[in-house]
């Protein structure tokens, strides 16, 4: 009984719009035979955007209205498995349409939440020891383009200790899908990972509904019980892809030409993250690619305001200044009784061996104090910082000692005595 | 709640923005219901024009179809008042969260709207008697809630000052929605009041004598703030600064120190992680004033980044209402709205789906008004039975990119009585709280005698243009005299702007402490010193604030307090020139 329209009174940017009734708002249809969902009703007129983009789309094509809103199958089944930004399968395998649940739903419940209290091990020294990772937290890595940002992303995804990962790709390259797919399929994590990949040459509509796909159904498996860890890259796809759309509507832009609701939008995204009592959890990690460098660019900046700290990418490394996780404190107190105090006091170090290479670079008088320094900053760049190491907590936290042992004097450190003397390697070296 | 016979028909939907059709008599900001398959979701009339009725939905709108039935309440968008609120978390509605929760499970189902006022009975007293006059805002009877008397009024919106008291219920246990009272005026009209009665929420209360200037210090206990930039009881005040410049951590403080019978949070447009830390946290903490729990003197607001955006702007009105509420009953409220910029961004979301010429960064052009008609409901009052009372507004704001140049700073700075803003560069440097103590201003009087904070600042500006100029010059081009003018600026940032939140003691500092420190302080920054080496200069400095950090964590007036005072004028004393 579905009725088809054929009259499309026009087709604008990737919005066509067509004669009908009894439409509901947010309905998907199909125009031709491309997904659509419709955006705007005004009396009878439905506009609809079409998620394949209309170039193409004839004004005698049939529009047929499905009914329903925009749809996943959720089940186990989407475990290995890679779709495309409309839910399409692109890895060759069975379409799924079990079980098929709404996307974009309603927001959790505040007074259902919980303090979050555990946290995610990644193996990641900078990310473990110095910026924990905490269950249900959302934190962008910001950086910029030509940063290793999916390779840490792979990395994370390969190591972090959870059930569940949703990978969701916005504007990819195509090389860097496929490295994704390859790094996760040889390390073996591709069998408790689905991933919604939008690639740069897919259609741009297809670029925004990512992220809803993929907490939808990472919404699923959390409340199945299970720690599932979103990541989204790039973000700043997303919301130029938020961008393009609003401006063929002509929308009034507010802000370099994102549309006014970018931070409802961003944040009806990251909000999904999650703890919930008595079942899983849901944690984001997006990238966010800062255009120019720029921190107050709108992407960066809105994101900043809605995210629980976040991870800066540069040359190659998680940079210790500037990053931060703020639930860290929720959880750090009670892995060993070194980790904060360790994690502060190499921090310090770091930051007088960042003066003491600017010193140098001035052509200053370098003292024995700014030697120590130096060899301790590039023993912890290449030992902690460098994102190719892939040890537990506990371990970063010895090779910690270990490098303050190889630099320093144990009073010099600047670390309470008690720890020193249960934690410093080299026993002789301390005062009996 | 009247429905009218008539109903309204859907005719567009863009967005939360719906256009509906009706024959009928509409009023505008009245309250709607879309009947969408079996639920019924809540719009308010924002605008009619050419005989079409635009509504903003409180809601998502996935599912609305062209044809839907609107139902009409003729009631301005409102709240529930009664005894009930304190220690409540409601949505930007009303709502109750913790009962939605038990009804809905973890997720905020859509078009559910529960009572706000719990439906139990309390103890009722009558004040007035059969023939009294009452007008709108005269309390008829109390109840004891919690730590208060709250007070059962005469509706806000009555009209007319004719009214009489008929009959009126005898004391004892009765349920909240009970009639006890009844009033009729000189044509005979009569009115049943219980408990309860509703107000819309954009239009202030102004059921009081008169508006007084706030002169009152309204002490929040953080030195910074009480000595340097004060708030007043009835002032207003606002907090921008960039993301992770800890914004809301200060809120926190100051929802919990603060020198006021209530305290408001609005959360509005924030995250949601945040409201959870106050709600796990405030009802293990114990008021300092009154010896119980915080949360009973608390209301949150909630409307989190992620509920529907339409709510997120009803939620800052819903607060004041509530806080207008309170004042009547002769208390001091603390309102605090983080972040009023989210506020703004809904306005704007709004204002660009109904195609309105957009402002400066799209803002709309009623911006500046919205924000100053807000801020505008603070003040401090005397109320009909001569008691006084006050509203405190407090809100954070949030500049793209942390620029103070934006229009909701810039539309708030005009406003507001004092200015707090956070910087950057103190928070990346671990400064608490970080609000830049030169830059921010304040127009109302502290707790310590103007003149000589005054003295004290300029000597802070003076010291900041010597650390630019060394910066320059290095230690070396500094003369000793400048170089002691420098740390004295900063013994003064150190010792006395900047406090240890996580210091039992020095985390709250009362007035009479703030006074003592500050006497030690002045007089030691007053004084000329008989050094002139920079070595011997710099760890003398570092001596007194060691010794003075030392002291904020003795508590008040004991005998360590008052040793560690000793110790301190005696360590400078000995420098000084004689």
């Amino acid at each position: 009984m579905q009725k088809v329209y054929t009259r499309i009174e026009s087709i604008v940017g990737n919005v066509v719009t067509v004669r009908a009734e009894g439409v509901k708002n947010g309905d998907l249809a199909l125009v031709g035979d491309s997904y659509a969902n419709v955006i705007k009703l005004d009396r009878d007129l439905v506009s609809l955007q079409v998620f394949a983009g209309a170039q193409g789309v004839s004004t005698t094509d049939p529009v047929k209205f499905l009914g329903r809103p925009m749809m996943v199958s959720f089940s186990e089944h989407l475990l290995g498995r890679i779709f495309d930004g409309a839910g399409v399968p692109r890895d060759n395998g069975p379409a799924l349409t079990e079980n098929m649940i709404p996307i974009g739903g309603p927001s959790f419940n505040p007074a259902k939440r919980i303090l979050p209290t555990r946290m995610i091990r990644t193996g990641i020294p900078m990310i473990d020891v110095f910026n924990t990772l905490v269950e249900s937290q959302k934190l962008p890595i910001f950086s910029i383009s030509g940063e290793p940002y999916n390779q840490l992303l792979s990395r994370i995804a390969l190591q972090a200790e959870v059930d569940v990962i949703v990978l969701g790709g916005m504007g990819l390259k195509y090389d860097d899908y496929m490295e994704f797919r390859e790094t996760l399929e040889k390390g073996g994590a591709m069998s408790h990972t689905v991933m919604f990949i939008h690639t740069a040459s897919d259609p741009i509509v297809e670029c925004t509904l990512v992220p809803d796909l993929s907490l939808a159904v990472a919404e699923r498996f959390a409340l199945d019980g299970k720690r599932v860890l979103v990541l989204l890259t790039d973000m700043t796809n997303f919301a130029d892809a938020q961008k393009e759309m609003a401006i063929t509507m002509e929308r009034v832009p507010s802000n370099r030409g994102y549309p006014g609701d970018l931070y409802s939008a961003l944040a009806a995204r990251y909000e999904k993250a999650v703890d919930i009592e008595g079942a899983g959890s849901i944690t984001i990690l997006g990238v966010t690619t800062m255009p120019g460098d720029d921190v107050t660019h709108p992407v960066p900046d809105n994101t900043g305001y809605i995210t629980e700290g976040q991870y800066y990418l540069k040359n190659g490394h998680i940079e210790p200044f500037g990053s931060l996780s703020r639930l860290k404190q929720n959880v750090n107190g009670k892995t060993r009784n070194d980790h904060r105090a360790l994690m502060d006091g190499m921090i310090r170090l770091y930051a007088q061996y960042q003066e003491s290479l600017e010193k140098r670079s001035m052509g200053f008088l370098m003292t024995e104090w700014d030697d120590k320094l130096l060899k301790y900053g590039e023993l912890f760049e290449t030992k902690l910082m460098d994102l190719s190491v892939n040890i537990p907590l506990e371990q970063a936290l010895d090779l910690g000692w270990e490098i303050l042992a190889e630099c320093f004097e144990p009073v010099e450190t600047g670390l309470q005595s008690a720890l020193i003397n249960e934690r410093w390697p080299d026993k002789s070296a301390l005062k009996q | 709640m009247s429905i009218k016979q008539e109903t309204g028909r859907v005719t567009g939907v863009n967005g939360n923005l719906l256009s509906v059709e009706f024959d009928g008599s509409v009023r505008k900001n009245e309250v709607g219901y879309i009947r969408v398959d079996d639920k019924r979701l809540k719009g308010e009339v924002i605008r009619i024009r050419g005989g079409e009725i635009n509504m903003q939905i409180y809601e998502m709108t996935e599912g609305i179809k062209v044809g839907d039935v609107v139902e009409f309440t003729d009631e301005l968008m409102s709240v529930d008042l009664g005894p009930g609120h304190l220690s409540q978390v409601f949505d930007g509605l009303q709502n109750p969260l913790p009962a939605l929760a038990e009804q809905c499970g973890f997720y905020l189902d859509r078009g559910v709207y529960l009572e706000a006022i719990p439906d139990k009975d309390w103890d009722f007293t009558p004040t007035v008697k059969e023939g009294d006059r009452v007008k709108a805002g005269s309390t008829i009877g109390t109840v004891p809630e919690g730590l208060f008397t709250n007070h059962i009024m005469v509706p806000f919106t009555l009209k007319g000052d004719d009214w009489r008291v008929r009959a009126i219920r005898e004391p004892g246990v009765c349920n909240v929605h009970d009639t006890v009272c009844v009033i009729e005026n000189d044509k005979g009209n009569i009115q049943n009041l219980s408990m309860v009665f509703t107000q819309p929420v954009k239009q202030a209360v102004t059921c009081y004598e008169e508006k007084l200037r706030p002169t009152e210090p309204l002490v929040t206990k953080l030195r910074c703030i009480d000595s340097f930039l004060p708030v007043a009881k009835g002032g207003t005040f606002c907090t921008p600064g960039p993301f992770g410049a800890g914004k809301t951590v200060l809120q926190h403080m100051q929802a919990k120190n603060s020198d006021v019978d209530v305290v408001i949070v609005a959360a509005c447009g924030e995250r949601a992680g945040e409201v959870v830390e106050v709600l796990k946290e405030f009802p293990e903490l114990t008021d300092p004033r009154t010896g119980r729990s915080l949360m009973e003197r608390t209301i949150i607001i909630c409307n989190t980044s992620s509920m529907p955006v339409a709510a997120r702007e009803a939620s800052v009105y819903t607060a004041v209402t509530l806080a207008e509420y309170y004042r009547q009953m002769g208390l001091d409220v603390l309102l605090l709205a983080d972040s009023t910029s989210r506020w703004a961004q809904a306005m704007r979301e709004m204002s660009g789906r109904l195609e309105e010429i957009p402002g400066e960064e799209a803002f709309p052009a009623y911006l500046e008004s919205s924000i100053a008609a807000f801020y505008e409901r603070a003040g401090k009052v005397r109320l009909s039975d001569g008691s006084i009372a006050s509203i405190t507004i407090g809100g954070t704001v949030s500049p793209a990119g942390g620029n103070f140049e934006e229009p909701v700073t810039q539309a708030t700075l005009k406003v507001v009585g004092a200015f707090h803003g956070l910087s950057r560069e103190r928070s990346d440097a671990r400064k608490y709280p970080s609000i830049h103590p030169v830059d921010s201003w304040s127009k109302y009087k502290g707790v310590i005698d103007m003149e000589r904070v005054e003295k004290a600042r300029s000597i802070l500006i003076r010291s900041i243009e010597v650390g630019q100029m060394m910066k320059v010059v290095g230690e070396e081009g500094t003369s000793a005299e400048d170089y002691i003018i420098y740390q004295k600026g900063e013994l003064l940032d150190a010792v006395y702007l900047q406090q240890n939140s996580f210091d039992p003691i020095d985390q709250a500092c009362s007035p009479e402490r703030q006074n003592r420190v500050f006497n030690l302080l002045y007089d030691a920054m007053m004084r000329d010193y008989d050094l002139t080496d920079k070595g011997e200069i710099r760890s003398f400095f570092n001596n007194l604030r060691q010794e003075f950090l030392d002291w904020h964590g003795t508590e008040f007036e004991t005998p360590e307090f008052e040793k560690q005072e000793k110790v301190i004028s005696d360590l400078y004393m000995a420098k000084v020139t004689q």
